[in-house]
């Protein structure tokens, strides 16, 4: 793979739910050691994109590849073990696991090598999981099941982190820890993260670059500075104030 | 007092069998929240499979000790992998094409395949009962009757010894290998979130087919008791024991391990009690009564778990 080649390559994904088009046509790139985040409103596309680039529901039209390889129609469960992880919207936690066995089940493609390890450093990011090791995953606080959910997709030593919405419902004080870990991560493990985001203006200031899409095609891309100062964009999605 | 023992000693025996067929039920129910009604038939090929089995080795009571509890084992462990086999593939032709089509659409095809499996044995193998000789013979004797030799003589049978351990030691084993190891994991991430697990890198499909395979092995386990214990099959027995075991499952909480082997021990104790105090031709009104009535009250079973979680 070339210097110039994207490791995630999105050409003209269009994706089906039955009849009703969700992406007409997504043209993205990320490059390695890059954030690079999708904002846009509620139903614009922006989880469906993510899940397509995991396989469920898998694009009609157009092809997704990931490390120089074409990965649009493989199952999810084989594209997961490709070094992509997501933490999904709603987080997905399972309910009636411990904190231990989701993290578990997340570091299960990872192989049992670097188990001890890996788990040590999710509870270093996040040690409030480490308090709640033994307690069930369905009654962690929302904002726990959000680290969770990142911590989980990380045990499976990823080099590609799909994020949706880490920040949604959650405290203030909870969305600058879980933006301040993504950056962390990136910088020094130097790993890709692509964020969808409805929370554009954290985003976008964490972001190397961004897209913006509208109904179910990119409108705007460019630098998270140059989004942020594009008319635009600060009326659609940063009206209301930086929060 | 004797009596109740000796019913007791039967009851946990009946019970054993009862929950190692119900485990089947209830572990397919939780992953994908159908009812596979072909599982008593296979328990019925289980125990036919077995029977074959014990006729082409020719082993009888007279099979001197260690070599019959050699080709038990073989018997054991050679059923219960051709079991698994038929349980995969009724699995693979008649639920998974119609995965995530409406619900009630496997539930047909399980009452076709449960259909299709009695006629084969029923053509295949003949209609008539299948007898087989005992081959553990013996027990002990926990009671002498009395001095006067009036009182009830309470007998614990070798066979009855051989079913009671064999379940304890298959569930104990389950219930291991549903909780620690990485298999049973995934079984249990597939049944609470068949999305999120495919999101770690779990193969649901072949995750569900494993658990067929599971379900029916312990059915076959299951069908070599039968056929030991009563000393005959046919090709019906499947539908008795599969409505016993569901009941069973239904009872102590459908999706809940520990639950089915409460519910079968339970159904299998009210079943002999009822028999020994009451009447046998209403033990199978007395199982179902006391399910209703513990539906009616627990909707979710015995140790079944609340619909509602907070997420």
């Amino acid at each position: 793979m070339s210097a110039t080649e994207p490791l995630l390559k999105v050409r003209g994904v269009e994706t089906y739910y039955g009849k009703i088009i969700a992406l007409k046509g997504v043209d993205l790139d990320v490059f390695e050691g890059e954030i690079v985040t999708l904002i846009g409103a509620n139903g614009a596309g922006k989880s469906t994109l993510m899940m397509t680039v995991c396989g469920t529901p898998q694009a009609r039209n157009g092809s997704i590849v990931y490390a120089g390889e074409d990965i649009t129609l493989k199952p999810t469960y084989e594209i997961m073990r490709t070094g992509i992880a997501q933490s999904p919207e709603g987080r997905r936690i399972f309910p009636r696991m411990s904190v231990l066995e989701n993290l578990m089940m997340g570091g299960m493609v990872a192989g049992n090598d670097h188990f001890e390890d890996d788990l040590k450093k999710a509870f270093d990011l996040f040690p409030r999981l480490r308090e709640r090791k033994n307690q069930r995953g369905g009654t962690l606080s929302g904002g726990e099941q959000q680290m969770l959910a990142i911590a989980r997709a990380l045990m499976s030593r990823p080099r590609l982190l799909l994020l949706d919405e880490p920040s949604l419902g959650l405290a203030p004080i909870i969305v600058k820890q879980i933006f301040e870990a993504i950056n962390e991560l990136n910088k020094n493990d130097g790993l890709t993260v692509f964020l969808v985001e409805q929370n554009a203006y954290h985003a976008l200031k964490l972001a190397h670059r961004g897209y913006v899409m509208v109904n179910g095609v990119i409108t705007m891309t460019g630098t998270g500075k140059e989004l942020l100062s594009r008319e635009e964009v600060k009326a659609a999605y940063l009206e209301g104030g930086r929060h | 007092m004797d009596y109740f023992l000796q019913q007791l000693i039967n009851g946990v025996t009946l019970g054993s069998i009862y929950g190692l067929i119900a485990i089947g039920y209830t572990m397919v129910y939780g992953i994908i929240g159908m009812i596979n009604f072909a599982h008593g038939d296979i328990f019925m090929i289980g125990s036919f499979i077995a029977l074959i089995m014990i006729v082409a080795l020719g082993i009888t009571a007279a099979t001197p000790l260690l070599l019959l509890i050699a080709a038990l084992v073989l018997v054991l462990v050679i059923a219960m992998a051709l079991t698994a086999f038929w349980g995969w593939t009724v699995e693979r032709i008649a639920y998974r094409p119609l995965r995530g089509s409406f619900r009630l659409a496997p539930l047909i095809t399980a009452i076709g395949a449960s259909i299709a499996l009695q006629n084969f044995v029923q053509i295949s193998q003949g209609a008539r009962n299948k007898p087989l000789q005992p081959l553990v013979q013996g027990g002990f004797q926990l009671t002498d009757g009395g001095a006067d030799g009036s009182g009830f003589v309470v007998q614990l049978s070798y066979m009855q010894i051989l079913i009671i351990v064999s379940t304890v030691v298959l569930m104990l084993g389950f219930t291991f290998l549903i909780n620690h190891t990485s298999l049973g994991r995934s079984q249990r991430a597939c049944e609470q979130d068949r999305k999120m697990a495919a999101l770690v890198g779990v193969n649901v499909d072949r995750t569900i087919s494993l658990t067929f395979v599971m379900g029916a092995a312990l059915a076959a386990v299951a069908g070599l008791m039968f056929l030991m214990y009563y000393g005959v099959v046919d090709f019906f027995i499947g539908f008795v024991a599969g409505v016993k075991a569901f009941t069973a499952a239904v009872l102590g909480g459908i999706g809940s391990l520990p639950g089915a082997m409460l519910g079968g021990l339970l159904i299998g104790l009210i079943e002999t009690f009822w028999s020994g105090y009451f009447s046998v031709e209403y033990k199978d009104v007395a199982a179902f009564s006391i399910l209703a009535i513990v539906l009616i009250f627990m909707p979710e079973g015995l140790l079944g778990k609340p619909e509602v979680e907070k997420v």
